[in-house]
């Protein structure tokens, strides 16, 4: 991927380049690891670095409890992506309706939710509905907002999708006599659900992030399991990070796949 | 409405601090991604690892993660900050990874053409990138870079949860004494849309004040971008 027009930014080198290539790059080197050091001596002289404070990372109760919180954490982001992608797929034919009224609202409910944090919303859930007498169990009040939240930006991507679906096929769709409705049905949607295959993953990566505010609504997923643990070790930053971490390797694996989709759906059309 | 009469400064102050939140957050960003771009795009292998590895952490951490983790874990290793300044950091290093792979995805859309002529006529790697890579770079990078925007005020939000005393805060405070949870999240919501509406609205008008020809652009058909909004 960037071996395009990131390659040609800079002649192959000379002797005299290649001296200096190697000169900066020993002297970055040399910076990155002084900064790594700084970091560590920090975390040294603070106390931080005692094995005993990390090895408890080790130990299958530890782990276990951390497990919980993020079996909680993969619950939650599933059952929002189950609900919030129909849902995203729904306003977005919605928002590209012929009917005024209805294009209206799903523009308004998408723009709503796509412009305002979702933090918000999971207090409306926490704080404010309890006082009109409307109270949720506390997984539902991180799955609701997660949904709204979601199908706002999945309903873009359904968008973005259906948009980017060639004309030729909705008008090779109407030549053979297909309505509106069936041209949508058999021939836009298959394609763009495809299109957007890559781009509904990484909504995934969004949900899971999103997640994370059970840390606020007291429900036990991963960030808040790291906080209860907090609370009875008192191990913060090694705890904070070690939690981090989980959800760093996930997300990471989840983007890579999405990424190498993408590439793999993009040579499959070059090549026709 | 008493609520709000008698807490106008609060509010006004509330309002303020997420404006600087995200601004403060938000320049920064631009400022480390793009330094943090040249360094994936150059001819230093380390700076193009490190830039790598700071892309990929900073853009798979939840923000709320890399929030608690600076302004609680931070002083456990003997650094304190101000939870305002923690906020301020934690929202540049989360977008700035984005600005990043924005700013680099930007760069591949300028013709291999372009930089081979650039080098021809014997400007080197940062000349290349400064006076014809990135100028044209810039106008295809300009709605990523609003929606990093927008990110980045839905993401000052998180700041209440470190007790940043910005809008998100100060209202649900008021919310909690006064029970007036409508009014205070009409104001609240309102703020926010008005921040991320007005900035994809400035993002607009930038982008057509830079793209040459009107026409062109409308006529270009758009490919599909899988990392847009990607950002929570």
């Amino acid at each position: 991927m960037s071996s395009t027009a990131t390659q040609v930014l800079f002649d192959a080198p000379g002797p005299k380049g290649r001296r200096r290539i190697l000169l900066l790059s020993v002297l970055s080197v040399v910076a990155i690891l002084a900064l790594l050091a700084g970091a560590l001596w920090q975390f040294r002289s603070n106390g931080q670095l005692d094995p005993g404070k990390w090895i408890v990372y080790l130990r299958v109760d530890y782990l276990a409890f951390l497990g919980q919180g993020l079996w909680g954490t993969l619950k939650v982001t599933a059952l929002a992506a189950v609900v919030a992608f129909p849902l995203g797929l729904l306003l977005a034919l919605a928002r590209l309706s012929r009917f005024r009224v209805l294009s209206t609202l799903a523009a308004v409910w998408i723009e709503f939710y796509r412009g305002i944090p979702m933090l918000l919303v999971v207090y409306a859930f926490l704080l404010a509905l309890p006082a009109f007498g409307v109270t949720f169990p506390r997984f539902w009040m991180l799955v609701i907002p997660m949904i709204l939240v979601s199908s706002a930006t999945t309903a873009e991507v359904f968008r973005a999708g259906i948009n980017a679906v060639d004309r030729g096929q909705h008008e090779a769709a109407a030549a053979i006599g297909l309505s509106r409705r069936d041209a949508m049905a058999s021939v836009i949607l298959p394609q763009a659900v495809r299109l957007v295959l890559p781009s509904l993953i990484l909504a995934l990566v969004t949900l899971l992030k999103d997640s994370t505010l059970g840390y606020v609504v007291s429900y036990n997923e991963l960030q808040f399991q790291g906080k209860t643990l907090v609370s009875i070790t008192r191990y913060l930053v090694q705890t904070y990070l070690v939690v981090s971490v989980i959800y760093i390797v996930i997300n990471f694996l989840l983007t890579r796949i999405a990424l190498a989709l993408d590439a793999r759906m993009k040579a499959r059309a070059a090549a026709g | 409405m008493d609520a709000i009469r008698e807490n106008i400064p609060l509010l006004l102050q509330g309002i303020g601090t997420t404006v600087a939140l995200t601004v403060l957050g938000y320049v920064f960003a631009l400022v480390v991604g793009t330094v943090m771009a040249v360094a994936r795009v150059s001819p230093i292998p380390p700076l193009r690892w490190a830039a790598t590895v700071y892309v990929e952490i900073f853009r798979n951490i939840p923000l709320l993660s890399l929030l608690i983790l600076i302004s609680f874990g931070l002083p456990d290793v003997g650094l304190r900050l101000p939870y305002f300044w923690c906020g301020v950091l934690g929202l540049t290093l989360s977008s700035a990874a984005f600005v990043c792979e924005n700013v680099r995805s930007g760069i591949n859309t300028v013709p291999v053409g372009h930089a081979e002529a650039a080098r021809s006529i014997g400007l080197g790697f940062f000349g290349t990138l400064r006076f014809v890579v990135l100028p044209q770079a810039f106008r295809s990078m300009v709605q990523p870079l609003v929606n990093v925007f927008i990110g980045t005020v839905i993401g000052s939000a998180l700041c209440s949860a470190i007790a940043v005393q910005e809008v998100t805060w100060v209202t649900q405070t008021l919310n909690i004494r006064y029970a007036q949870a409508v009014l205070m999240f009409l104001i609240a919501g309102a703020v926010y849309l008005v921040l991320s509406l007005g900035g994809a609205a400035l993002g607009g008008a930038i982008e057509r004040a830079v793209s040459p020809g009107g026409r062109d652009r409308s006529r270009a058909s758009k490919a599909l971008d899988v990392t847009a909004g990607a950002q929570a």
